[in-house]
Parts: structure tokens; C-alpha cells; sequence
């Protein structure tokens, strides 16, 4: 979580023109992956309002209640850093985020997504779920709270790892499946 | 590895080093002809493979623009991408997912068995099953197929084992972990399978066959093959007498070189071999060289494809194991009681994340989107492969509104499904969907097509010159000395994975080169 920097200590980059920040809450995924007990992320692009902004329109997007914020914020800091380096994303950012109007963070979800699905066909609603998806999905947060356990290799493998331990099916007769290897 | 001189004319040049490429260099360097081996991505290796799906997707894609354009699914869901191949030493076949099953006797008479169909332009191959199968066995041999020659199965992981227990309710006889070019045991000096899971990311065990780590680096060791990387074709070149006679590439610093040539053989993959075709045109070939029948670049056919997913009570873990480990072949037969002409197979799939999201459901959000990604440890993944319907202007053209970065027109890939295509899906969605009902799944999920993995038929093989651009060894009708040797020569694509049947072609060519050029018949 190297992108995830201990709120305790840090400083203020002189480029930082926004920042995300929250607590690390006992028991959440981010618990298992942080070092702090508080996280922050810097914008250089977007204000602290429009990153709480798009925070909000992240989480609508793809609902996850237990997921940490911190997870969300990584998405953000995603689109900042795109923002960054193109002025044609950034006014598109700021066109959508104009367009949600000023209460969107604070609104209720049925709200939110009521004034999502207006947009749902615009240039910057698909930018943002493809967004969300991309980056949310990939942090290890995500592969904590969906249990996904990604490469195996540096592990040997799931080959004595559980690649076959489900038990609420008959086995597959080994013909039509096959030996286990054996090392010669 | 040998140094081939730029105006050394003797020699054969390969563009590509994928299964029909790489597998070509092999056969004819170890029978002492000299070859220069331009591929246009870099060479990775099992230590640089990246385990970070999104940095092994970058690290292997093809990533140069396309276009596209068509009613498919793929146009709507992934504008950007119409089709995902690779763009590195070993082409495709080093995230491919080594389904290796042959074609079936009647799907090379595919215009004699399915009859004539509207809006379709069928042919029959120019070879027989039988010719075919000698090749078939060559290959299986080489790339260690599983069920074949003795060789065990992989075992069935938690993913096949739900994909078996419905399977055999829905009373489907010929299911089992498939015909793969996974070691399922030590072989050729490459280990077994660890189930891994990451097939697509290059496999860090070597235990699937890619030409990246046999055939290529054995020819290198005939110290006959002069392989150059990040060597990309933009054009081939003929002389007055209207035979080929080099190849021009931008080599790895971006400056332009031209190679000399004896004869030339394209496996850029249906995409790029076609586009290169195109971009080749001359005042002698004003259509594109192979071009005069103007078939280059149509009758595009890339498989049917689409996921379903099966939500069940308790956890599946279908990313253990290998990715494709598993198959339903019942449905690879023609009857068309079903309701369409052609085959399909039922075969294992899972997606890692963020990968199951991005492929796998492309599409909605909100709080039903996200209760199927909290369902992710429950759920247990198939799609379909089955044949599609090559219709003549399901096509590869050069797009010239939209450049590359050496200011040449891209490629476009067009594709109007045929009503046959569609009706196949859906059957074949039913039937996926029975099968998880048959074991008490709780939500079923049906998913897109994903970008076309498998690339054919843009330069196919023919009897007649005036139906393809090839003849039954991939020699193109208007030029003796130019070859196509990847899955653009397939006739149809039929409903097998196609690796396994560009590596027996591309054994098959080599022989007849070797043969052509011994007679100075190019």
C-alpha cells in the first residue's frame, strides 16, 4: 500500500492541490494491508470538494459497504493523476462533476443514483466506471474483502493449495480428469 | 543466433513468431534454410513475466490502435479493443489458454455440410481431414497434448467440478479437463502445471507450450535464424517480375530498414497479416499483394464466444487452477434441429481480478452489479467457442481517417454477426444455464463476447484463386514466393480452438517450401 501514505507522518506536497484522508477502521481489509492507523491521499489536479465528489460517485458505481474508503481513494488518485497529464480529461471531470450539482456527496444513494442514471450514457459516467472498475478491483483491499488470492507462482502454485478442495460436488473420476503430478 | 546481412537475398523472412511464425522458423532453420524473424514486441521470458494482471495485459497486448465497426457485441462493450492477441516474441501463444482439440473430418467440407447458406461464403477446404491428420499427430507430439499419445489429463479443479456434476445431469457424455498443451507431467525439458491460474499472463512455470520457449530458441540453436524484436513490417516489396523481394521494417530504434527476401511468409495474426497485405499495395497489385481475387482481409470469422456464470451457496475458487482445464464437447456436431449450422464447445473459464469485471461484466453497476462481485469466491465460470459464419464483408480494412505511429491507416475490423452466429449463442447460453441450474445455481449471469482472441480466415486457403488468397499450403494464388502462415489460412474457422491446427499447417508448409525451394521452384 506503498501509494497509501501514513497520515502520522507526512507532509503536505507543495504541489497538492486536494486530499483524501480517513481513518484505518479495526477489522476492515485496509486493517490486514496498512501500516497506520490513518491514510491519506494527495490530488495534484482535483480539489479536496471534487474528490469527494467523485469518492461519491465511485461508491455508487459499485456499492461495497465494508470496503475502506481508502480503496475508493485509490480510484480517485487514478483519475487525478490522468487528469493531470490532460487537459481535455480534466474539463470533462470538471463538466460531470458541474452537472451532479453541489449536494451529490452529501445526497442519499436512491439520489445518486437517480442523478447517475441521466448521465449513465456520457463520455464521463463511462470514464468513471471504467475507472472504478479498473483500479478498485486491482488494490489489494478488494483481493482481501473478495478473497481473491491472485498469483500463485511464488506459492507453487494452488496445485497443493486448494485448486481442488470443494467438496459439495462428487469428484470427477479420474479418467475424465486426471492424476495429480508427481515430481520424478 | 546467426547475423543475416540486410541485402542478403537468400534469405526467407517470417513476420511474426506466434504458433503458425515461430513454429514455421523452427521447422525450416532446422533444415539448414536461413531465416530473419521480424517480430514486432519484445521478448519477455518466464522470470519477466508479470504477475500483476493489469502490467502483464500492457506487457503482452497488442496494444497499436484499431477501429472497428458492426453490430457484435464487441463493437458496443470494448470499442477500444475489437480483439486481444499479443504483440511479443511467441506472439499469442504466450497468453494463450492451450486448448488444443483438432477440427473434425466434416468441418473442413464446411459448404458441403451446412449447403448454402444466405449471407454466408462458405467454402470447402483444399485439404482433407485425412491429409491434415498426419500433421495433427506431429503437433499433438510436439507440444505434449494432454489425452493424446498417452499423455494424462490435468486434474479437474474446483471450477470443472461443477462444470462435470452439471454436465453429466444435463447427460452430456464426452466431458473431461480437455485437450491441452499443458504439461500435465514433466516433458521436453519443461515442467508440470502447478495450477496456477495465470495461463494469460504468460505462464511462469513453462509448463504450457509457447513457441517463446521451444521453438524459437531452438532455432536459434541451429545457429540459422536471425530474430529481430521490436522489428515491425510495414511493407513487402516485389520486383518487375512480380515476385516478392524484401520486406521493409522499422527496426528497433524506429529507423526504417529493408530486408532482402527469396521468399516471404506473413504471421502477424488475421489483423496484421491482412493489414499488411493492404498497406503493400504497388502499382503492379494496386488491391494489396494476394489481392487480385479481393478476398484479403474478408470473411473475417473469430468464433463465437460469451460467458455465463453460475452463483452458487458455497465458494468455488474458480481462479485455482488452470484457466481452460475443462470442456463439453457433445455440441461439436452439425444438426441443424438445434436451430443453426455448426459446433460448439462448452469450455472452463475463470477471470482474475480486475480482469472478471473489465471482460467478464462489462456492463451495469449500481447495487446488483456489486452483488455479483461480492459473489466472487461462489462463482464458477464457462463460455462458449463455436463456429461462426464467414460472410464476405465481415472484414479487415485499412482505415485511413485514423494513423498509427508511423503514419500508416490502421486496421478496422467489421462484423455483421449472421443470424446463425446468434441463434448458436443463444443455444448455447441455454444450455450453460440448464447446466448450472442442474447443480442448484442460485443466480446465473450471462456475459458478453470479449475482444476476439482467435483471428481468422482473412487470407484463406482455396481451391478456386478467385474464393481465397491461398493455396493448400498457404502459397498465395498470385505469388509463388509469398506465404501465409498463421490462422488467416484457415478456410472456416470450425469449433476448435485454433492453435493446434496453425501448427500442423504451419509443419505442413514447411515441408513444401523446403520442397519448392530444393526444385528452385521459388
Amino acid at each position: 500500500m506503498d501509494d497509501l501514505v501514513n497520515l502520522n507522518r507526512r507532509e503536505l506536497l507543495k504541489t497538492t492541490t486536494g486530499l483524501l484522508t480517513g481513518l484505518v477502521v479495526a477489522g476492515s481489509p485496509l486493517a490486514l494491508v496498512a501500516r497506520g492507523r490513518a491514510w491519506a491521499v494527495d490530488l495534484t489536479a482535483l480539489t479536496s470538494t471534487e474528490g469527494t465528489k467523485l469518492m461519491a460517485v465511485a461508491r455508487t458505481i459499485v456499492p461495497h459497504d465494508k470496503l475502506d474508503d481508502a480503496a475508493y481513494a485509490m480510484v480517485i488518485k487514478a483519475i487525478d493523476s490522468d487528469a493531470g497529464k490532460d487537459e481535455s480529461n480534466r474539463k470533462m471531470l470538471k463538466e460531470g462533476l458541474a452537472a451532479l450539482g453541489p449536494e451529490f456527496a452529501a445526497s442519499s444513494e436512491s439520489d445518486r443514483v437517480a442523478a447517475l442514471k441521466k448521465m449513465e450514457f456520457s463520455a464521463f459516467f463511462q470514464a468513471m466506471r471504467l475507472k472504478t472498475v479498473q483500479v478498485l478491483y486491482a488494490t489489494p483491499m478488494a483481493y482481501v474483502y473478495f478473497g481473491y488470492e491472485g498469483e500463485a507462482f511464488s506459492k507453487g502454485g494452488y496445485l497443493q493449495r486448494g485448486f481442488n478442495d470443494l467438496r459439495w460436488l462428487p469428484e470427477v473420476p479420474v479418467e475424465d480428469g486426471g492424476p495429480l503430478p508427481v515430481s520424478s | 543466433m546467426s547475423h543475416i546481412d540486410l541485402h542478403d537475398s537468400g534469405a526467407v523472412v517470417i513476420i511474426g513468431s506466434g504458433a503458425g511464425g515461430g513454429t514455421l522458423a523452427h521447422e525450416l532453420t532446422r533444415r539448414g534454410i536461413r531465416v530473419v524473424l521480424l517480430e514486432a514486441g519484445r521478448r519477455q521470458s518466464t522470470e519477466t513475466f508479470s504477475q500483476v494482471p493489469g502490467e502483464a495485459f500492457a506487457q503482452l497486448t497488442w496494444l497499436d490502435r484499431r477501429t472497428q465497426s458492426g453490430n457484435w457485441g464487441v463493437a458496443r462493450d470494448f470499442p477500444a479493443l475489437p480483439v486481444w492477441h499479443c504483440k511479443t516474441v511467441g506472439g499469442t501463444t504466450v497468453h494463450w489458454t492451450a486448448s488444443a482439440p483438432r477440427l473434425q473430418p466434416w468441418e473442413l467440407r464446411a459448404r458441403t455440410t451446412y449447403g448454402n447458406i444466405g449471407g454466408a461464403s462458405l467454402i470447402d477446404w483444399p485439404i482433407s481431414y485425412e491429409e491434415l491428420e498426419k500433421y495433427y499427430e506431429i503437433a499433438e507430439n510436439r507440444l505434449g497434448v494432454t489425452r493424446r499419445n498417452g499423455v494424462p489429463g490435468l486434474p479437474a479443479s474446483n471450477n470443472f467440478k461443477v462444470m462435470y456434476a452439471g454436465a453429466k445431469k444435463l447427460g452430456y457424455q464426452q466431458v473431461h479437463t480437455g485437450h491441452m498443451a499443458i504439461n500435465s507431467r514433466a516433458f521436453d525439458g519443461r515442467g508440470y502445471c502447478i495450477q496456477q491460474g495465470f495461463c494469460v499472463q504468460g505462464c511462469k512455470m513453462g509448463a504450457k507450450w509457447s513457441t517463446l520457449y521451444t521453438e524459437i530458441p531452438r532455432a536459434e540453436a541451429t545457429g540459422n535464424l536471425d530474430l529481430r524484436i521490436e522489428s515491425m513490417a510495414t511493407k513487402i516489396e516485389h520486383g518487375a517480375d512480380g515476385r516478392v523481394n524484401a520486406v521493409v521494417y522499422r527496426d528497433n530504434h524506429g529507423k526504417e530498414q529493408r530486408q532482402q527476401a527469396r521468399l516471404v511468409c506473413v504471421a502477424g495474426n488475421a489483423i496484421e497479416t491482412a493489414r499488411l497485405l493492404l498497406l503493400s499495395a504497388s502499382s503492379k497489385f494496386p488491391q494489396g499483394l494476394g489481392n487480385t481475387s479481393g478476398q484479403v482481409g474478408r470473411n473475417y470469422c473469430h468464433h463465437i464466444t460469451g460467458f455465463v456464470w453460475g452463483i452458487f451457496d458455497k465458494p468455488v475458487y474458480s481462479w485455482r487452477g488452470a484457466t481452460l482445464a475443462g470442456v463439453v464437447e457433445d455440441e461439436v456436431r452439425n444438426d441443424p434441429r438445434r436451430g443453426f449450422v455448426g459446433g460448439y464447445r462448452l469450455e472452463l473459464l475463470t477471470l482474475d481480478l480486475p480482469t472478471f469485471p473489465l471482460v467478464g461484466l462489462p456492463y451495469g453497476w449500481g447495487r446488483d452489479f456489486a452483488s455479483i462481485m461480492e459473489s466472487y469466491r461462489n462463482l464458477a465460470g464457462m463460455f462458449i467457442n463455436g463456429e461462426d459464419l464467414p460472410r464476405s464483408d465481415n472484414r479487415v480494412t485499412l482505415n485511413f481517417a485514423v494513423k498509427d505511429d508511423h503514419g500508416l491507416p490502421v486496421a478496422n475490423v467489421h462484423v455483421d454477426e449472421h443470424v446463425n452466429d446468434q441463434a448458436m449463442r443463444k443455444h448455447a447460453q441455454g444450455q450453460m444455464s440448464k447446466l448450472y441450474d442442474a447443480v442448484g445455481a442460485k443466480r446465473i449471469v450471462l456475459g458478453p463476447t470479449p475482444p476476439a482472441t482467435h483471428n481468422l480466415c482473412t487470407a484463406r486457403m482455396s481451391v478456386a484463386p478467385r474464393d481465397g488468397v491461398t493455396n493448400a499450403w498457404g502459397q498465395t494464388h498470385d505469388i509463388k514466393n509469398l506465404f501465409i502462415s498463421d490462422g488467416s489460412v484457415l478456410s472456416s474457422p470450425g469449433a476448435a480452438n485454433p492453435t493446434l491446427t496453425i501448427v500442423a499447417l504451419a509443419l505442413r508448409q514447411a515441408e513444401y517450401i523446403r520442397q519448392q525451394m530444393r526444385a528452385h521452384r521459388v
